[in-house]
Parts: structure tokens; C-alpha cells; sequence
């Protein structure tokens, strides 16, 4: 045992307790209040972005909800998000939310780590007595130095100690096609997607498929056993891979959300295979899956990833045959969901689930995977550990509109690239900084690294900046989900601008200016820089190349963060304390 | 060489399968006005010559939420009435709204398939006429520049 019973039940305290009826979400650091619950475990983590060790991470301060998704999970942060779910341990507060970040990081330590996930994963696996599986919702692949030099293997050898038993992909695709399949091979569990396909063209061509009659691509569902339980678990992988991300690494494969195609599905799982819980391990993002939930009949669980949410609670969505749970877990490998069932004549009787923080001051690292950890980085160690700059301020990412660390790689690409204007996209993993700390290069390929990293400048009319904006804060802000890629705003250095969330497509963007004032003209061209181009390969170095270079040079920097000016947004519960 | 054997082959025979038509569809009028309107309003009472035409739930249109590629959207219709006589599949937004128009025999299932190209994001209208009667239904189809996925 590598956790102390009392550490244990301070871990466990930690976690919400929602779905139990009649009782509010409670929090106390008591074995009772941690029960044993019915007769199947879900473990589920999702969007680790292959962060094995222990690190910080801010969640978002403005994470708006339009239409329908305005002031509801996921759109609720700080303060909004403690209250709905009754929150008050400040702890499992920090760890949920953005508030006081700095000094509260500094009281409870760092977050996540494969070592110190691995205990908890076989504390919780050996207390449910073998009833239990451990679901991976993907962007497992990504995210690190270790993960690009090793082309994701160093995460298939942790993800296999884990004992991950099944998972799904969106990031896994950014590797080329082949490399995908061969990974694959390597990986001891399951990877399933229902809605990946062979396109036509892959077809004629006799591209590896998992069933050429269907033209899936991978494995749709598969029928697990935990305990006496039978369960299926059908993959959803992130439906707008070759949108989002290069599609030239996977030409053949077709992605989409497929929703009559998911309950047709689900119908035949029920009735062939008679399991006896059917989950879906989604990498959709939280607001399609809710959607999704109130469509599709059949699913016990949307065990969802993607939008890097923190949920603390099921959200119980109800549709033609009866009761969803939704669940995110978040991200960087800093919670563990745990939705425990109570199955009853071969049906869902009822459940509990818990957002479990990984606090790694409170739990002790488990030695096999530690070893594996040091092993796998032991060849890199030098080049990740290479200290760049000193940092006055707090870098994050997390945010709809900006974060610190995108203002500081816009920073160098305007300087290195000499550009008037930056682009960095709006993604939502990478993680955090403390004032004061070192940026090491590490930290640098942590919010940098993909197999797209070249940096590029280009001449662009003022137009066809309005253009790059307005398309990507349709996919933020579009009120449908279905139409909704699940990133963040692009993040734009060197010039600002006015968003109307509320306004319709190509009419949310306005007031576009440079840093000196001077209004963008449409008809002007202008000196842009950039990086992770999703069409063809950019001629550049790649960013984090460009970002050391100006870090090195610099030896101190203080990034501040420059938000848009926002419209229409007062009093949603998506911004603020 | 950048063009597989294959699909020279494969070019070849979708070229052999139009010459294979049978006549009477060749020798349907071909709907010239129709297919060089350039709002969809014209469009459409061209091909209705100014029949009413009504929505209706009977017609599936089966595209992607958002287009993987503008250049080519793969995109179904299909419809649960007797006595289809064609299916048109128009795009609002593009410069020339009608991609194309089926005229089905009475034998063949109401259902075609194919590929369109969308300059931008569009509602999709499938122009139904059967038994003499025009009936329609949309879908909304977003195209987007790409990039910047969480």
C-alpha cells in the first residue's frame, strides 16, 4: 500500500459527493462520508495531455456560456462554481477554480502526476474489490516534450502501467496515420471510436480499417467485465479531428458527431449484447455532450473530456429513454472522476460520482510508475531541465480570450519574426507558472508542443483578419454545440479588439486596432506572425524554438493580460469572483 | 507519380457508369434556367415553374454539422414518400445555388448521394417533387477556416 490509510481519506475527502438523493454534495475528511456504493467503479480520467509529473494548473477565469449554456455547468467559474455545487472546502475550492490562485497553489502544492494518479487508481481499484474499470477519454498522447520526441510511446508505457482499460482520441491523431495504428498495437487496452471512418478514397485504397464492411476505422464499442458486471463502453472521439487539426497526417479517416449513427448503435449494443450499463467515453466537449444526452436514449453515462472542465457532479440529463449523466473530468491529469453504480437486475439502480482532485502533497507516489516516469525522461533530462528566463508574473492559459503565457509567445513571435500582429490558437492545455519561478524549457514545450509546431508570417489585409477571428469565435460562441469545435478564442498580440458573444456569425468582432491606436484598416495589409498552421506545413522554426530564443535573451519577463473589451456579457456566471 | 492506378480506374468507370444511363433520363429536359440562377428563390420556382412548394419532415438531409472540407461536403437525401419523381439539392449561399437535380425512375429507391462543393457556411435545401408536388427541408452546413482545437 502506498498510500496511508489517512492520507487516503484526506484525498477522498476531497471529493464532491453529488448524486446521492436527498442529500446535498457534502465534503468532510470522515470514512463515512466515502462509503462503499453499489457494485461497479467507472474510473475515468481524460485530457492528461501527457503530463506525467506533478505541475500547477489555473483553471479559467472567463469560460462563458452563451444561448442555452449561459450560467450552467460547464460556463459557472470561481465563485459561481463553488456555490452551485455547495463547495466550501477551500482545498477542493482551489483546486476547482481560478480564486486566489497564486497563494492558494502555494498552500496545497502541485497537481496531477502519473505516479501519484497510479496510487490512487489502485487504492480506488483494490476498494471496489475487482468491480472496475479505468476509462481514458484521450488527449493522452500530447502535451509534453517526452510525448513529441517518443511520438506518444513514452504514453503508451504509462498508460499500460495505469492499466488503462479502454480509451478514445482526438490529439492521438496528430500523429501520422501509421504512427496512430502502430500505437495502438502497443497499447494494452482498448481504443474505440464509433464515429471515425474510412473516407471513399480509404476505402478503394484498402486502408487498415477495423471492419472494411463498416468502414470503421477503430473498434465502435467494446464489452468489458468488472466484478459481475457487464458494461459496454462505445467510443466517441473528438468529431472535428480534421477540422480542428491537421487532416494531411490522417487523410483517410472522417470524423463528425454522428448522432443518429450513435443511437443506432446503442439500440443494437442493448439488444445483442445485453450489457449491463452502456457508457460513452466522449471527447465531444461538455456542452455536446449535453446536447447529445438530451437526443440520444440509451447511455448511463456521457463520461465526457475535451473542454478540460472540471466538473464536480453528474449533470442528469433526460431524454427519450429516461436519464443521462454527463460528467468532464478536466484536465493535466489533476482529477480522477469516480462514478460509482449500483446495478440491479441488469439495469442502473442508481449511482454516486466524485471529482477527485490529485493533490500530490497528499498522496505518496507510486514507486513502480515513478521509475518509469525517471526512465522515460532520463534521455531528455538536460534539454528539458535548460533554464530560459525568470517570470514576474503568473502564466496560465486557461481563459476564453487570453491567458499570460499566449501573451508572452505572442510577445516573441512579434519580436523574433518581426511582425506587427501575432496569432497563437486558443488552446486550453499547457500548464502554470508561479512568479518567481524558472521557465525551463519543459515548461516551454508544455504549452507548445504538437507535431504542428512551425511558426510562419504572412501578409494579411485587414479583412482577412476580421475573417481569422470572427470564424474562430463561431466555434467558441456558436449557439448550437453541434457547431462548436471546443477551443478557446485565438489569442492576438499586438492589436486588440471588441467581442459581442451574442452577436450573430461574422458580426461578433469589432474596434480592431493596433497597439498604437490606429484602427485596422480591411483594405491594408499587415505583417502577421504565427504558429500550428492546420493546413499545409508552415516553412518556420518551430514556436518553442522562437519562444526560447526571446526567453533566453530576455532573462526576466512579466507578461500581463490584455482581454478583449467584452459586450453584453455583465452578470454571466461564465467571468468573475 | 501522384494518381494511384486505381483511381484512374475508378475515374474511368464513373465516366462508363454516365454513358450507361438509360435514354429517357439523357433526354430529360435539362433545367438550364435553373442551374444559372443565381439566388435561390429563382432557383427554385424555376424548377417548380412557381409551384407551392411545403416543408416537410418526410425528407431527410444527411450532412455534416461542420464541413471537414468545403471542397467537398459529402451529403444525402433521402425521402419516405411515394411516387418521387426528382431530388434537387441546393446551396443558399453558394454563387450558383443548384448543385444538382435527380430524376428518379419509378423503381428507384428515393435516395441519392453525392458530393458538393460550399463556398461558405449555408443552409442546405433539398427540393423534393412527388406525385406531382413540390415539398423541401434544410440543414445547416458551417464551413470554417480550421485550426486552434483544444
Amino acid at each position: 500500500m502506498h498510500l496511508s490509510r489517512r492520507q487516503f481519506l484526506t484525498v477522498l475527502g476531497n471529493g464532491v459527493i453529488a448524486g446521492v438523493v436527498g442529500r446535498a454534495p457534502a465534503l468532510a475528511a470522515d470514512a463515512a462520508d466515502f462509503p462503499r456504493y453499489g457494485n461497479l467503479r467507472l474510473l475515468h480520467f481524460t485530457d492528461c495531455h501527457a503530463q506525467l509529473l506533478p505541475s500547477w494548473f489555473r483553471e479559467p477565469g472567463v469560460n462563458l456560456g452563451v444561448g442555452a449554456a449561459a450560467n450552467r455547468a460547464p460556463h459557472l467559474v470561481g465563485g459561481n462554481l463553488l456555490r452551485r455545487f455547495n463547495i466550501t472546502d477551500a482545498r477542493l475550492a482551489h483546486a476547482l477554480t481560478h480564486l486566489d490562485f497564486e497563494s492558494a497553489a502555494r498552500k496545497y502544492g502541485k497537481v496531477g502526476g502519473f505516479a501519484h494518479l497510479a496510487a490512487l487508481v489502485k487504492r480506488l481499484r483494490a476498494d471496489a474489490g475487482g468491480a472496475s474499470l479505468l476509462l481514458d477519454g484521450g488527449d493522452t498522447w500530447q502535451g509534453s516534450g517526452t510525448a513529441y520526441w517518443t511520438r506518444g510511446r513514452d504514453m503508451i508505457g504509462a498508460a499500460n502501467l495505469l492499466g488503462v482499460d479502454v480509451m478514445t482520441g482526438h490529439w492521438e491523431f496528430t500523429y501520422q496515420d501509421s504512427e496512430v495504428l502502430d500505437n495502438i498495437g502497443r497499447f494494452n487496452g482498448d481504443f474505440i471510436a464509433h464515429n471515425v471512418s474510412l473516407t471513399e478514397e480509404g476505402l478503394f485504397d484498402d486502408q487498415p480499417a477495423h471492419d472494411a464492411a463498416t468502414g470503421h476505422v477503430f473498434r465502435p464499442y467494446t464489452i468489458k467485465r468488472a466484478g459481475d458486471a457487464r458494461v459496454a463502453v462505445i467510443g466517441q472521439a473528438f468529431p472535428y479531428t480534421p477540422i480542428a487539426n491537421p487532416q494531411r497526417f490522417i487523410p483517410y479517416w472522417t470524423f463528425g458527431i454522428r448522432e443518429a449513427a450513435l443511437q443506432q448503435l446503442v439500440r443494437r449494443v442493448r439488444e445483442r449484447e445485453k450489457p449491463d450499463a452502456v457508457v460513452l467515453l466522449s471527447h465531444n466537449g461538455m456542452d455536446v455532450d449535453l446536447k447529445l444526452a438530451a437526443r440520444v436514449g440509451g447511455l448511463d453515462a456521457i463520461l465526457g473530456g475535451h473542454t478540460h472542465d472540471g466538473v464536480p457532479g453528474a449533470i442528469e440529463v433526460s431524454n427519450a429513454g429516461g436519464k443521462t449523466l454527463v460528467t468532464n473530468a478536466g484536465c493535466n491529469g489533476k482529477f480522477l472522476g469516480v462514478m460509482d453504480l449500483d446495478i440491479r437486475r441488469r439495469r442502473v439502480a442508481g449511482y454516486r460520482y466524485r471529482l477527485l482532485p490529485v493533490f500530490s502533497n497528499l498522496v505518496k507516489p507510486d514507486a513502480e510508475m515513478s521509475g518509469y516516469i525517471a526512465e522515460v525522461r532520463k534521455p531528455y533530462r538536460k534539454r528539458l531541465d535548460e533554464p530560459l528566463a525568470r517570470s514576474e508574473t503568473l502564466l496560465y492559459r486557461r481563459d476564453n480570450f487570453e491567458g499570460t503565457f499566449d501573451r508572452l509567445i505572442c510577445d516573441a513571435l512579434r519580436e523574433r519574426l518581426d511582425a506587427q500582429i501575432a496569432l497563437s490558437p486558443g488552446f486550453r492545455w499547457g500548464t502554470t507558472i508561479l512568479p518567481g519561478e524558472t521557465i525551463r524549457m519543459e515548461n516551454v514545450l508544455d504549452q507548445t508542443c504538437m507535431t504542428y509546431p512551425e511558426t510562419y508570417t504572412a501578409e494579411m489585409t485587414g479583412e482577412q483578419l476580421k475573417l481569422v477571428f470572427e470564424d474562430v469565435c463561431d466555434n467558441l460562441f456558436n449557439p448550437d454545440p453541434y457547431r462548436q469545435q471546443g477551443g478557446d478564442m485565438v489569442r492576438a498580440g499586438g492589436m486588440h479588439y471588441t467581442c459581442d458573444p451574442l452577436a450573430g456569425a461574422g458580426k461578433r468582432i469589432s474596434g480592431m486596432r493596433l497597439d498604437d491606436g490606429a484602427p485596422i484598416d480591411p483594405g491594408k495589409r499587415y505583417k502577421v506572425a504565427g504558429w500550428a498552421t492546420v493546413r499545409s506545413r508552415s516553412a518556420g522554426e518551430p514556436v518553442w524554438d522562437v519562444v526560447a530564443a526571446y526567453l533566453r535573451d530576455r532573462k526576466t519577463v512579466a507578461p500581463m493580460q490584455h482581454r478583449p473589451k467584452i459586450l453584453n456579457m455583465a452578470g454571466n456566471q461564465g467571468a468573475g469572483a | 507519380m501522384n494518381i494511384k492506378r486505381r483511381q484512374i480506374i475508378r475515374g474511368g468507370l464513373a465516366a462508363a457508369a454516365a454513358a450507361l444511363l438509360p435514354q429517357p433520363l439523357l433526354a430529360a429536359v435539362w433545367p438550364q434556367k435553373a442551374f444559372e440562377s443565381k439566388k435561390v428563390a429563382d432557383t427554385i420556382s424555376s424548377l417548380t415553374g412557381g409551384a407551392a412548394v411545403s416543408e416537410d419532415g418526410r425528407i431527410a438531409i444527411k450532412a455534416p454539422e461542420i464541413a471537414e472540407n468545403g471542397a467537398v461536403v459529402p451529403v444525402g437525401v433521402s425521402a419516405d414518400m411515394d411516387k418521387v419523381e426528382t431530388i434537387a439539392i441546393l446551396v443558399d449561399n453558394n454563387p450558383l445555388p443548384l448543385t444538382s437535380s435527380y430524376e428518379l425512375q419509378g423503381a428507384s429507391s428515393p435516395e441519392v448521394s453525392t458530393r458538393i462543393k460550399m463556398l461558405k457556411t449555408s443552409d442546405v435545401i433539398a427540393l423534393v417533387k412527388a406525385d406531382g408536388k413540390y415539398y423541401s427541408a434544410s440543414k445547416n452546413v458551417k464551413v470554417t477556416i480550421g485550426g486552434c482545437g483544444g
